[in-house]
């Protein structure tokens, strides 16, 4: 059985799945599963790196100057002063580091390497990618870009320091740590292009018989958008990061000023007539429809996950469907908001800010079905949906607080303050970060074919949302206060430290927030393979991975599939039971209303009628 | 039960997935250059007497040389797939090998125009102009060593083991990056070398 499941195309014909070698099953493998698992635990390792610096810059605000607790003294010199504290170097390096690690090799990884390699050949009723070559070198070349990323650690100077956004002159003038990032970078975009290809490709052209377009679940389209912005957006970032490289190893001037003094780097080769403002069109030409490649996923994988557990169909699945394309539409078009201080035409500006604000029409599509499809359902409050909800809700804080950005006026005022810092962790932590959970949780029976711990689960969840907002809500308050984003210490301003509690207070929350992540992995890591066993389809869900084995073989599917509805036939008239997969055809389901009645008739004759 | 077979030859659109990925990946590779060309056109916008200057100490003649070059393996490219898709496999070889010299004839045309500006002290570094230059045919260069590697793997499994007609898919999938890529010299060969 496992052999014929077997496709000739994927160059190791005729290899058994239980008797493929190590290297093949779990380390090169070219099967979606486990490239997506591979991409998850990776992406969560890096989640604990990332998640340590943030915790290191939070000691820092919340304590300037005094010791880190515990491990101060370990660290090396490069980092901490003799005392054990953060110095400004390791800070501005530690701010770089979390923002790219977070971006680049958290997030991404998670919503669009580990879903979509999963999801889409599962939720399409394929066997595997298109590619699943491809697929293999676009997963390695992540792990190796995250190593080249931190590699900047045993270089002179330290990690790169310029900031997640690297904008020029200072990035393109500085050490080795920001060469590396700029290679790592790199690397990661061609991972995502080989990525989006292969997502495109295999949604396009390797649907089950019978499963046409507007019958795919929500995250398989959202994927799919998501990759058609990748494959837009990252090669820009690409011949940005080409230039920039030049500009930093070859001392070329695409982004450097003429006549620019810098003490520290001999500047005589550097011609000079470059423009600095050129790197942040192009920088957030990708990186602006990089938040939306980090939020739509995660928006798919949530209406999955409601519509399951308010055994209701997805309200108005049509116009989900389209707000994505809206979304995803204007979001390549909205850059410049992000460089209403860098010195833009005001007329250009307010074009901007226009076709920002025109996003929350979309957006609030989106949210207005989430709700609608929870009116009046049957809730399950299992661990997937309480993320799921709380994403519903961190999305609307944090979609609200841009607002706020959007409009030229208000921003002069907050940009560059703590109050964007709030905005974007309630965007990413909030939304994306809690639809990872979501999805994680929702498919881990899947994935493992055991079950993981309600009862750990919940107190991950109460406890990550709890101290998520204790963390990030006070921080729109020291924002609008003015404390500034990349401050290396709060307590030199008078204006600041009357925030220095809330500072405290912050920091406290923060690292309840980082300790309760070990709730997950706990729960994963033991569950995973000493869990109670999963039936094929234990939240008894319509779409076509519940119709594999869990976990599903190399190949998938045990048996020939075709699709005759859509994803959401939740407690549908047609059917005896609250859901309806995709896959039961017209005859099994006449088949079943009339098992179903004939019951209903033994019952009725066993009672005495009056 | 061959339910993954089935899957694998399943092609929804009618296209197959080589094709089909290729023109993602293409429409991908068509942005990769576009930054380039943005680029290209804020700096000479910025330094418009230093791009004239500096364009006008191109070759022009070397360079349509290697325009020539290039569209003609475009055309052997072309006629190999069409010459694997009828079954003839020795003038698929012929034609494969054309393509594998002229691209080659290309970069060393290109390594000689790099080579006379070192000699006359301008690298990348002298002003925005020649760095735009360098990059954008450096990346160009790039791409083409990136299609004669499947060609030269093409050709030498024909010469040893024989290269089945049923692979022309194949060929006719790196015929695309090939045009593709002959596609981007035509758009960089007037815009460094023509308009200034």
């Amino acid at each position: 059985m496992e052999a014929v499941l077997h496709n000739k195309d994927h160059g190791h014909a005729g290899a058994d799945a239980h008797s493929e070698s190590f290297i093949r099953k779990y380390i090169f493998s070219t099967d979606h599963k486990m490239i997506a698992k591979q991409f998850m635990v990776t992406a969560i390792i890096f989640l604990f790196i990332g998640g340590a610096f943030a915790l290191f810059i939070r000691w820092q605000l919340a304590y300037p100057g005094e010791p880190i607790p515990v491990i101060g003294q370990m660290l090396p010199d490069t980092w901490v002063n003799d005392a054990g504290a953060v110095t400004a170097e390791w800070y501005t390096q530690l701010l770089t580091m979390h923002g790219s690690i977070m971006i680049f090799a958290v997030i991404i990884p998670l919503l669009v390497g580990t879903f979509g390699n999963f999801a889409i050949p599962l939720m399409i009723g394929a066997d595997d990618m298109a590619f699943p070559f491809l697929n293999m070198v676009s997963f390695w070349l992540f792990p190796l870009a995250g190593v080249i990323m931190m590699a900047g650690f045993f270089m002179e100077g330290g990690m790169a320091a310029a900031g997640w956004t690297a904008y020029p002159p200072l990035s393109a003038i500085a050490s080795y740590g920001q060469t590396l990032w700029i290679v790592s970078l790199f690397l990661i975009g061609f991972s995502s292009i080989l990525g989006g290809v292969n997502y495109i490709t295999t949604v396009l052209n390797m649907r089950a018989p019978g499963l046409k377009m507007f019958d795919l679940p929500m995250t398989v389209w959202a994927v799919f958008i998501t990759a058609i912005i990748i494959t837009i957006g990252t090669p820009v970032l690409a011949s940005a990061l080409a230039m920039l490289f030049m500009d930093n190893f070859l001392h070329t001037s695409f982004f450097q000023p003429e006549n620019l003094i810098v003490p520290t780097r001999d500047m005589t080769r550097t011609a000079g007539g470059g423009q600095p403002l050129l790197w942040q069109h192009l920088f957030w030409f990708y990186s602006h429809p990089a938040v939306y490649i980090m939020i739509l996923p995660g928006m798919g994988v949530v209406s999955d996950v409601i519509s399951t557990f308010a055994r209701k169909p997805l309200y108005g699945y049509r116009a989900m469907v389209f707000a994505i394309v809206a979304i995803a539409f204007l979001g390549i078009i909205v850059w410049g908001h992000h460089m209403f201080q860098s010195g833009m035409n005001p007329l250009l500006g307010t074009t901007f800010m226009v076709s920002t604000m025109v996003i929350a029409v979309p957006s609030a599509i989106k949210t207005f079905n989430w709700l609608g499809t929870m009116w009046r359902g049957k809730m399950e409050f299992t661990a997937p949906m309480l993320n799921a909800v709380a994403f519903v809700s961190m999305f609307v804080v944090g979609g609200l607080s841009g607002i706020f950005m959007a409009s030229t006026p208000v921003d002069v005022f907050i940009h560059d303050t703590y109050f964007i810092v709030g905005h974007i962790h309630y965007v990413l932590f909030g939304g994306s970060l809690f639809a990872v959970f979501a999805g994680l949780h929702y498919w881990f029976p899947k994935m493992s074919g055991r079950m993981y711990s309600e009862r750990l689960a919940k107190w991950h969840f109460w406890i990550t949302f709890i101290s998520f907002n204790g963390t990030f809500f006070p921080m729109h308050i020291l924002g609008v206060g003015g404390m500034m984003r990349r401050i290396f210490d709060p307590t030199v301003y008078d204006f600041l430290k009357p925030f220095q509690p809330m500072n405290e207070f912050i920091t406290i929350n923060a690292m309840v927030l980082g300790f309760a992540q070990f709730l997950l992995v706990i729960n994963f890591g033991y569950y995973w393979f000493y869990g109670r066993k999963a039936k094929r389809n234990p939240w008894r869900a319509n779409s076509l991975e519940w119709q594999a084995p869990s976990p599903p073989p190399h190949g998938n599917f045990d048996r020939p599939l075709h699709v005759y509805r859509g994803p959401y036939e939740y407690s549908s008239p047609e059917s005896v039971q609250d859901y309806l997969p995709q896959t039961t055809s017209p005859e099994e389901l006449e088949e079943q209303r009339r098992h179903h009645e004939r019951r209903l008739e033994q019952q009725n004759t066993a009672e005495p009628v009056n | 039960m061959t339910t993954a077979a089935a899957t694998h030859s399943r092609f929804n659109t009618g296209i197959y997935h080589g094709k089909l990925g290729m023109w993602v990946f293409l429409a991908s590779e068509i942005m990769f250059f576009t930054g380039f060309f943005g680029a290209f056109i804020v700096l000479r916008n910025l330094n418009i007497e230093v791009f004239t200057a500096s364009a006008h100490q191109l070759d022009k003649v070397v360079a349509t040389i290697n325009t020539a070059v290039l569209i003609s393996s475009s055309l052997t490219m072309a006629l190999s797939h069409v010459a694997l898709e009828r079954g003839h496999e020795a003038k698929f070889r012929l034609f494969m090998a054309l393509t594998l010299l002229f691209a080659f004839a290309f970069l060393g045309i290109k390594s000689y125009e790099y080579a006379t500006k070192f000699s006359h002290d301008i690298y990348p570094w002298t002003n925005t102009f020649f760095a735009s230059y360098f990059t954008m045919t450096g990346f160009h260069a790039l791409h083409v060593i990136g299609g004669m590697i499947p060609m030269a793997w093409m050709l030498g499994k024909s010469l040893l083991k024989g290269y089945p007609r049923t692979m022309h898919h194949r060929v006719e999938t790196l015929g695309l990056y090939w045009h593709f890529v002959d596609l981007v010299w035509i758009f960089l060969f007037p815009t460094l070398y023509l308009i200034f």
